[in-house]
């Protein structure tokens, strides 16, 4: 798709400029407006009494003492609300065979993890719910809970649904080529390898948060809610709570982070909006911290047994692996819970040359927090497989972990093409990306320090990544599969009669700047000042309809529609500036707030335009109808999704009497297309680098054997926190997608996907003098100490 | 994730506070910095009928040196500390210590008296406190009585102080030319708790070396303390008479290891 050059490179453009965010000053200043900012007359709160079984039949509740408790209004279980809310199940017809059993809001006869809600108490204030809580008396008989995906399908573990007869909830296998044959070849090496991915959590900022407002004299539910897509919700909250899909509004202000966690179906949050439609009341509901750790999805927890064979001059000659993973006792509802495995079967090995793959994927069920996508869904687990398995290939053989990914890289001139799973490719940089990681790191002398740190005892290591990431996804990630979920995203552009815009778009802002390119994009395109565009996103009412930003889409897709729309108002206002200076529309443009010829000699001012649609319509002909308004919508075509690539490097010190991990550097060469504001991000680049050092040496939901989630506090939880993080160097290429105008791709879960693979990489490269290497994140202290006693 | 009910008192002085103390019988728990009893309020793991704020009671303030001790007021807060000259040219380990204690917002309310009685094995003042041969004074109904650091914890969040007494203060001997000092704490994340941690006073050939963040308490092993002079690997095999913590973050072996880096730290960079 070709469009106006002028659009990026005319005087007063705004695209491509690292402009502050208009947001930033307001919310440093206490301003922001989240969810538990709304306060509304005669709301009341919930609390939940959650199980603190990982499995147990509840075999009677007693809210007597607690319905007498001071400040409680009402208290509901999960038999209450069954004939008020209608149960939902997470499976999508594109993933054939996915099962998942139905899945009431609050817990009905069985509690299926530890933290399910159970009971939900309503009172004048949160404590005093929580107060009423302690006095619900709920009988369990504990039954035994399956924890350990490995032994899930095994004959003699219990079975979480009965009526599946196993704990298996999907399973896919992906064949390309002939991968034993490949492997068998005279010539080949082939590297065998078990890689462990603990789960971990989001852990935002701002926790889950809603406030449902209900008016039973318009049957309207009003929704404050802190996530990621609106649009999705509505249907949701319309379709369980019986209500028409236009008589919900849902309203997410600002949103304190949420990478996934905010986009899916939480029984207390639908609990909560029966709540006010039942009590014809506001009724509030915060997730506290513990609640965050047992309920908001958790992500990765796979094990994935993995080989790849390479010719003696280090030729990939294919990939082979096994994926389990356990994702809770339900699929969740309406994203499912396969799609993590999916990815990892899909993206496996995708930057490479490869002819024979074969991936295997089981998705089992057990008695944990329900998981489902989370930044960089499945992105990081595929790259540190591949790559991972890539550089100890190239140890084997003794070659240089750059010259064997130059060696197998795709050539940046042989797209459009497919990669051995069938994706379509188009518009990377692979080798390109490469080359400036290796400058901007001076590789060269990074390699030679090594060698004398190591006579000093000093264990430095260098690992890489080169990375594809899914972004800008079609139809043909959820819609396709039956999800009420809207791939794509449309926006309106209005002039005031001031001569400002106002523009309206259906992606949301999470803290990442949404609302800060959307102006950009607006302003450039139709040509005024940025502070003469008001930003509207996240309200069902008052934006065009939409998916949301999540799956990195909301600049590549948001933003293409916006610029879309400003385009179209321009035509509108240079069709009607032609009329009022009695000259032709192409002989006009619009810059910094007027109407001008092209070499910028003003003509007349957009105030002075507007002011005469507006006020004195009888000076325009009669014929003229003036539209200073215009919509447009955008999705991608022709392709599934928009892949970027990255490439990235790690540099580590382990230290091998204690098995801390300091991270030195880190450098992401990243091509995301068309950069519409290099500020924004390399913040994106570099919070999706921190959030993949969690993973890889942090974060981890541990469990009991008895289902018991044992570190659900954030003294105990381990975030990655800005003292120990390294500087992280963003460098980009720019390749625009051909799939718009806009040319942007995705760029928010480069980091997360390809950083746990690079400091994998850096590590083992860290401890090869030792003959030692670690496969499991997070790679904690006592996990490294163990792989170097084990190559004692 | 929010506090039961409670009633809140906040007495002007000392006989007050123990008056208020004693009225209310195990019922009431003092609040110093709150650091971790606010927290486990809110969770709901401590649930007093009375805090007993002790932030306006004078006679809890205040770093003095008395001849060859000195004496810091129980409710005494990190930041203070960090900043006191006294403190960082009498009581040197403290001062090594204080940027391993958490983070600025947590010092800047957290107390020593409220650290020390509240006994969590994996702080870093009790270990100080050992290292030092401190004392604690204690006042309660039955007058003040000055207990020795080493005989002070007992176990996870116990000690010997009865529910009618409060710290008063530490009274720590001055530091002499003679003595030298050490300290190593093992985090992944700057600020957490010590996966292992060591304190370390040596008063020329004499040691007293104190870990935390491994076992129950704080915890001196008299047989190292003797032998680490002459043989630190010999010493090192000392450790097994620690029963040491095993949890999610770290096994007893991996804790016992990291025991031994942390004091081998500790004695490397030892002030001279």
């Amino acid at each position: 798709m070709t469009g106006p050059a002028h659009i990026f490179d005319k005087p007063n453009r705004y695209i491509g400029k690292s402009s502050p965010r208009a947001d930033a000053a307001r919310l440093l200043q206490g301003r922001g407006k989240f969810v538990d900012d709304v306060t509304l007359p005669r709301m009341v709160h919930a609390a939940f009494l959650r199980s603190p079984f990982a499995h147990a039949t509840i075999t009677a509740i007693d809210t007597a003492e607690a319905k007498d408790a001071p400040g409680v209004i009402a208290i509901y279980t999960g038999h209450d609300l069954t004939d008020h809310v209608t149960p939902y199940v997470g499976v999508l017809t594109h993933l054939k065979g996915l099962r998942s059993a139905p899945q009431h809001p609050l817990a009905v006869d069985v509690a299926r993890w530890q933290g399910e809600p159970v009971v939900m108490v309503i009172a004048t204030s949160r404590a005093l719910a929580e107060d009423a809580c302690e006095l619900v008396e709920v009988d369990y008989e504990e039954l035994p809970a399956v924890v350990d995906t490995e032994t899930a399908l095994d004959a003699d573990t219990p079975v979480i649904h009965p009526e599946f007869g196993n704990n298996l909830a999907w399973e896919r296998d992906v064949v390309a080529g002939d991968i034993d044959a490949a492997f068998a070849a005279s010539g080949v090496q082939v590297i065998d390898r078990e890689f462990r991915f603990g789960r971990h959590t989001g852990v935002t900022l701002e926790s889950r948060g809603t406030l449902c407002d209900f008016d039973p004299s318009e049957n309207e539910l009003t929704v404050y809610y802190s996530g990621q897509a609106p649009h999705m919700m509505q249907v949701i909250f319309a379709t369980h709570l019986d209500l028409p899909e236009e008589n919900v509004r849902v309203i997410s202000n600002d949103v304190g982070g949420s990478f996934g966690i905010k986009i899916h179906t939480y029984g207390d949050e639908i609990a909560t909006a029966a709540a006010a439609k039942l009590l014809k009341r506001p009724v509030k509901f915060i997730a506290d911290r513990f609640e965050s750790f047992v309920t908001d999805i958790h992500a990765r927890d796979h094990v994935i047994k993995a080989r790849i064979g390479v010719t003696n001059d280090g030729d990939i000659v294919g990939i082979d692996l096994d994926d389990l993973t356990g994702v809770g006792p339900f699929s969740m509802y309406p994203r499912t819970s396969a799609i993590e495995c999916n990815q990892i079967l899909n993206l496996t090995g995708a930057p490479y040359n490869l002819d024979n793959y074969r991936a295997k994927g089981r998705v089992v069920f057990q008695n944990k927090t329900l998981m489902c996508q989370y930044r960089g869904v499945g992105h990081p687990i595929a790259m540190a497989v591949a790559d991972g398995l890539l550089d100890d290939a190239a140890r084997a053989i003794g070659m240089d972990p750059v010259a064997v990914r130059h060696l197998n890289l795709m050539a940046d001139d042989s797209y459009p093409r497919a990669s051995a799973t069938g994706m379509k490719l188009d518009d990377l940089s692979h080798q390109k990306a490469l080359t400036k990681l290796t400058d901007i790191m001076d590789y060269k002398g990074l390699r030679e320090k090594q060698t004398e740190d190591r006579k000093n005892g000093i264990y430095r290591g260098i690992g890489f990544v080169s990375m594809v990431e899914v972004t800008n996804p079609s139809p043909m990630f959820y819609g396709v599969g039956g999800a009420s979920i809207a791939s794509q995203d449309g926006a309106t552009v209005r002039l005031d009669a001031g001569g400002a815009l106002h523009v309206a778009s259906s992606i949301t802002e999470q803290g990442q700047g949404t609302n800060a390119i959307l102006a950009q994009i607006a302003a450039g395109v139709f040509g005024v000042a940025l502070n003469r565009v008001k930003v509207t996103t996240g309200d069902t009412k008052t934006t065009p309809y939409g998916g949301g930003t999540w799956a990195s889409r909301g600049a590549g897709i948001g933003g293409e529609a916006m610029l879309q729309a400003a385009q179209a108002l321009k035509d509108q206002v240079l069709a009607v500036a032609a009329v009022m200076l009695q000259t032709s529309a192409d002989k006009l443009d619009i810059q910094d707030g007027a109407v001008t010829d092209p070499d910028g000699t003003l003509r007349l001012p957009l105030a002075d335009l507007a002011r005469t649609v507006y006020y004195r319509g009888n000076e325009l002909p009669n014929d003229l109808n003036p539209e200073l308004i215009a919509t447009r919508h955008y999705r991608v075509t022709d392709f599934p999704f928009v892949f970027t690539n990255g490439a990235m490097a790690a540099h580590v010190e382990v230290d091998t009497a204690t098995g801390f991990i300091k991270v030195l550097h880190f450098w992401a060469v990243e091509d995301c297309g068309r950069v519409i504001n290099p500020l924004l991000v390399d913040e994106q680049i570099r919070g999706g680098v921190v959030q993949g050092i969690g993973g890889a040496l942090y974060e981890e939901c541990q469990y009991s054997e008895d289902g018991q989630m044992l570190n659900a506090t954030m003294a105990d939880y381990m975030v990655p926190m800005a003292s120990e993080m390294p500087d992280i160097t963003v460098a980009h290429i720019e390749t625009p997608t051909k799939t718009s105008v806009l040319g942007a791709k995705g760029a928010g879960e480069a980091g997360t996907g390809g950083a746990p693979a690079a400091i994998l990489n850096a590590v083992n490269d860290a401890l090869s003098p030792l003959n030692a290497s670690i496969w499991q994140m997070p790679m904690t202290p006592e996990r490294v100490l163990n792989a170097i006693d084990a190559a004692k | 994730m929010k506090a039961p009910d409670f009633d809140y008192l906040r007495p002007a002085n000392l006989d007050a506070a123990l008056a208020m103390l004693a009225e209310h019988d195990g019922n009431a728990v003092p609040l110093a910095g709150g650091q971790s009893l606010m927290p486990m309020m809110n969770f709901r793991v401590a649930a007093p009928e009375v805090l007993i704020d002790l932030a306006d009671v004078a006679e809890l303030r205040g770093i003095t040196r008395n001849g060859d001790h000195v004496r810091i007021g129980a409710m005494t807060r990190y930041v203070q500390l960090s900043k006191d000259p006294i403190i960082l040219a009498d009581v040197p380990l403290i001062g090594m210590a204080l940027p391993h204690i958490a983070h600025d917002a947590i010092r800047n309310r957290g107390t020593i008296g409220g650290s020390l009685a509240l006994a969590d094995p994996a702080a870093e003042m009790p270990a100080l406190m050992l290292a030092l041969d401190a004392a604690i004074e204690v006042v309660g109904a039955n007058g003040t009585r000055l207990i020795k650091a080493d005989n002070f914890f007992l176990s996870y969040f116990e000690t010997v102080l009865e529910k009618d007494e409060l710290i008063t203060a530490v009274v720590i001997p001055t530091a002499s030319n003679t003595q030298s000092f050490g300290f190593c704490e093992l985090t992944q994340r700057h600020g957490d708790y010590a996966l292992a941690g060591v304190a370390v006073s040596r008063t020329d050939a004499k040691y007293r070396i104190a870990f935390f963040g491994v076992a129950d308490r704080a915890v001196r092993v008299a047989a190292l303390e003797d032998t680490v002079g002459d043989d630190l690997e010999k010493a090192l095999a000392h450790l097994d008479e620690i029963e040491f913590t095993d949890d999610g973050k770290a096994n007893a072996a991996t804790r016992q290891r990291l025991a031994g880096v942390a004091l081998t730290r500790a004695l490397e960079e030892m002030t001279s």
